[in-house]
């Protein structure tokens, strides 16, 4: 493993103000999100972040508004950090029509194009060769666009993450490869099923990219790392990985509670919950915990708002259903 | 006016769109310094260069995804799965990602892409080589599925395909690489979604696809001479299915026989059956009859190979039997 950092500018209180904000709006929303399902007013499944909200809000602080998000069906964090209003993220998990995708793709496909977000995947493993085409297609048309796709422990041992670093280091993409090693595959522990122990980091340097280890929880961290490899893929000189280490608090989707891991281990991970570590942090940098409070206050507003708007929205319409299939808007495969 | 085999149009075919948009590009395992394994592509890289011809590692997810990521971003890939019986390793990406994202995005991507492949058999491969696989691909929401016969047909399905917004499965019967026919000069271009009525009769309309038509014209010239006068019609575009052209083919004759390749379930001709049963029952004068490969795997012996595709004979012997119970 190599790590061969350029220089990052670090980032003003301002800066870290607005990256705890973030990683706020990430867990209120999804907490919000979690109620919503009791309620029974989200439907279906839906996979939440909480815990690993440093990974999204200090990678997308890196990104440039032209950058390229590519996730998985864990996908609200990224598609939020990218700056998505959580009013149309949420109104896509209830099934409204002012959903992000009118209710068409639902919580594992959140898709933003406008902002970046192309697309979340819920096949393992399936984007990161799209990732790959992106990146192409910015190097081939000589934009300085950089595709960075997440993707999380669990996806190491499919075939298309193989072929996708080969990929990307053969073609020299700027693609930046994000593992969110959690631990836990769904209820397997990843190292027992898994030939190396560092699932994504170790794999990676076999294929020749830039391989980094950092701690998930830590968004000071995650963005300086996040920092240097975008740089070095929209400077040319190829992609990275990225394998940050950091645990969900709660099992892997809606109907799991958790209850395979150890108490111990839960414990232990909930005591470097990234988000109180931030607040400390930004206490000591010299932020006021008045300061701190109004973020707070803020981000709750948000979230109100946005679940008042997302539950006002109509039920989308059956002119929907057999739209959009092809590029004229229509679904007809026959004259 | 030239002679042009059906390899040969291929590459004509993808030159002339690399030529006149420069986003067009193809990506491929050995499609670029080999020329195609089947020689279908030799000349492009010499033209347009590495950056727009690319060879690949053997990675066929590697490949239609990186082809789906380009095409939602500006570009217009072509990509080539060699074999098509290789889809299988990538079908990931072709039914769950590149046919679905634009309905589940609501309309927000656009995928412009083609995916040519080497289909069905003839060529003693055995069964991992072999398969025709247009039925797989026909029954996929979101995805065009193109099958040309003729090497016109080849350059201008070709063109259509490479400017249509959305994606194409091209199957290219390998049965035809090395059949060659006149093919005008200059740009052709077809559209997508249009069957070809190639003979006229009056008394049975066989209709068929991809390798299949020339046997089925073959067959209609035996069967004229046994007195049975078949129109034949060369389905060309599975999805859009030009369902006016065929239908008013079939009502006009009263009898329905399709030529398939693929294997007999869910073959397009128990789709087109079921068209014409609900449509034009009335129309009909006996039963609808499928010829098409037994349900089976490819066996690879030459002798085995041709009783299991449907041949000339079968075609006539069938037709015949029918028209005349």
């Amino acid at each position: 493993m190599t790590t061969t950092t350029p220089a990052v500018s670090p980032m003003d209180l301002d800066e870290k103000l607005a990256l705890y904000r973030t990683q706020l709006a990430l867990r209120f929303f999804e907490q919000r999100a979690y109620d919503m399902f009791l309620e029974n007013l989200v439907k279906g499944t839906s996979h939440l972040s909480l815990g690993q909200e440093a990974i999204a809000a200090g990678v997308a602080a890196a990104m440039k508004p032209t950058d390229w998000t590519f996730a998985t069906y864990r996908g609200h964090a990224h598609t939020l950090a990218r700056g998505v209003p959580m009013t149309p993220v949420l109104a896509e998990l209830l099934g409204r029509s002012n959903g992000l995708m009118a209710g068409k793709g639902g919580s594992m496909h959140l898709t933003s194009v406008e902002h970046g977000v192309m697309g979340s995947y819920a096949i393992i493993g399936a984007h990161l060769p799209i990732a790959c085409g992106a990146a192409w297609s910015a190097q081939f048309r000589g934009t300085d666009q950089v595709a960075v796709c997440f993707f999380g422990d669990g996806s190491t041992n499919i075939g298309a993450f193989h072929e996708a670093l080969n990929f990307a280091a053969i073609w020299k993409l700027p693609v930046v490869f994000v593992c969110e090693n959690n631990l836990w595959m769904e209820y397997t522990r990843t190292t027992e099923v898994t030939a190396v122990e560092n699932p994504a980091a170790d794999r990676a340097s076999a294929y020749g990219l830039e391989s980094i280890m950092v701690d998930g929880n830590d968004a000071d961290a995650v963005y300086e790392v996040a920092a240097a490899a975008i740089a070095r893929a929209r400077a040319g000189e190829g992609p990275s990985m990225i394998e940050a280490k950091t645990y969900r608090h709660g099992g892997h989707s809606r109907a799991d509670p958790g209850k395979y891991r150890p108490d111990s281990e839960v414990a232990e991970w909930l005591a470097k919950d990234p988000i109180p570590r931030y607040h400390t942090r930004l206490l000591e940098l010299g932020a006021t915990e008045d300061q701190l409070v109004e973020i707070e206050r803020d981000v709750v507003r948000e979230v109100d708002l946005a679940t008042e708007e997302a539950k006002a929205g109509g039920v989308p319409g059956e002119d929907l259903l057999m739209k959009d299939v092809w590029a004229d808007g229509g679904s007809s495969w026959r004259n | 006016m030239a002679q042009l085999t059906f390899r040969e149009a291929i590459a004509r075919g993808i030159a002339q769109e690399m030529r006149r948009d420069e986003s067009v590009v193809f990506l491929g395992e050995d499609i670029g310094a080999a020329g195609g394994v089947f020689k279908g592509t030799v000349g492009l890289l010499e033209e347009f260069g590495g950056v727009r011809v690319r060879d690949t590692p053997i990675s066929e997810q590697a490949i239609l995804g990186a082809a789906m990521g380009a095409a939602m971003t500006g570009l217009k890939p072509i990509a080539e799965i060699m074999f098509a019986d290789f889809f299988a390793v990538c079908w990931d990406i072709v039914v769950n990602e590149i046919a679905k994202s634009r309905y589940m995005t609501n309309g927000q991507m656009t995928f412009p892409l083609v995916i040519r492949s080497g289909n069905g058999g003839g060529l003693r491969f055995g069964a991992q080589h072999s398969q025709s696989v247009e039925n797989w691909a026909m029954m996929v929401p979101g995805l065009k599925v193109v099958v040309p016969s003729t090497p016109e047909d080849v350059i201008g399905l070709m063109a259509a395909s490479i400017r249509d917004p959305d994606p194409v499965i091209f199957l290219e019967a390998k049965a035809l690489y090395s059949t060659k026919t006149d093919v005008p000069d200059g740009e052709i271009v077809d559209t997508l979604g249009t069957a070809k009525v190639l003979r006229s009769g009056s008394n049975a309309t066989l209709v068929a696809l991809g390798a299949m038509v020339p046997k089925a014209l073959k067959a209609a010239e035996e069967l004229a001479g046994q007195g049975i006068d078949c129109t034949v019609v060369d389905v060309r575009s599975l999805v859009p299915l030009d369902t006016q052209t065929l239908l008013r083919e079939i009502s006009a004759t009263g009898r329905l026989f399709t030529v398939e390749e693929n294997p007999r379930l869910c073959g397009w001709g128990g789709e087109l059956s079921s068209i014409v049963s609900e449509e034009i029952f009335y129309d009909l004068d006996g039963p609808i009859v499928r010829i098409t490969t037994p349900h089976i795997p490819l066996p690879a012996a030459d002798a085995l190979e041709d009783m299991a595709i449907p041949s000339v004979e079968r075609i006539v012997t069938t037709v015949s039997k029918s028209m005349n119970s």
